[in-house]
């Protein structure tokens, strides 16, 4: 099972987990990005987040592929992003990952969001009161 | 030939659209479409340095030669997750 998805909803934890429900699944590792309320010492009013809608949903999928090279127990891979404005507390992202025994669902659980954080093109703006800027990995690495 | 061009984030900001059409000559690759981006839209300057180009949703080198009707992203440093 693949789900790969990019939703302009509030995106259910639970739903996505239930998506990876099958009887040969005995572990199941979950990931969820949550919008932080402070940043630098700033206050995050709210984030705004923009994707290139197709072309993200194609990244995801290959990051699905690419784990699924790496990790040929990994059964079932979901990764959903969610874009537009999102306040403080709300879920970004959830992925999750199943395989039969629990040995790889870390490691694949951990390449799957760095890897989304490297490849897929969707953009973070962090809005706080006395201004805004879009955040990459990059501005990260440059401070 | 006629290429759709697409930006997103700060450089969408920045130029106020998130679409442009181009014409450019036959046989032009994605370098040409930035050199022709930087003198049309000189607010871009300070974004392609660490640009990132897609075409037909595909991430590409600039030395990528575009085709008539081809959809280019220019995207700046992805921050997702």
């Amino acid at each position: 099972m693949r789900l790969y998805e990019i939703t302009s909803t509030p995106i259910s934890t639970d739903a996505v987990i239930a998506r990876l429900a099958d009887p040969a699944v005995g572990a199941i590792a979950t990931f969820v990005g949550v919008v932080r309320g402070e940043t630098d010492g700033r206050k995050t009013l709210h984030l705004e987040y923009e994707a290139y809608p197709d072309m993200a949903e194609a990244t995801l999928a290959q990051v699905g592929d690419e784990i699924g090279e790496r990790w040929p127990s990994i059964r079932a891979v979901a990764i959903v992003h969610r874009i537009g404005r999102l306040e403080v507390g709300e879920t970004a992202t959830v992925i999750a990952v199943s395989a039969a025994h629990r040995p790889d669902v870390f490691d694949a659980l951990r390449y799957g969001i760095d890897r989304l954080k490297e490849i897929v093109p969707i953009w973070k703006k962090e809005i706080w009161a006395d201004g805004e800027e879009w955040k990459s990995g990059m501005t990260n690495f440059t401070n | 030939m006629e290429i759709k061009v697409k930006f997103f984030a700060a450089p969408r900001e920045a130029l106020g659209k998130n679409e442009l059409e181009v014409t450019l000559p036959e046989g032009a690759a994605v370098t040409d479409l930035i050199e022709h981006l930087k003198a049309e839209y000189p607010i871009l300057r300070a974004y392609t340095r660490f640009l990132s180009v897609a075409v037909n949703k595909a991430y590409v080198g600039w030395g990528t030669e575009l085709h008539d009707g081809d959809e280019v992203a220019c995207l700046p440093p992805v921050g997702g997750g």
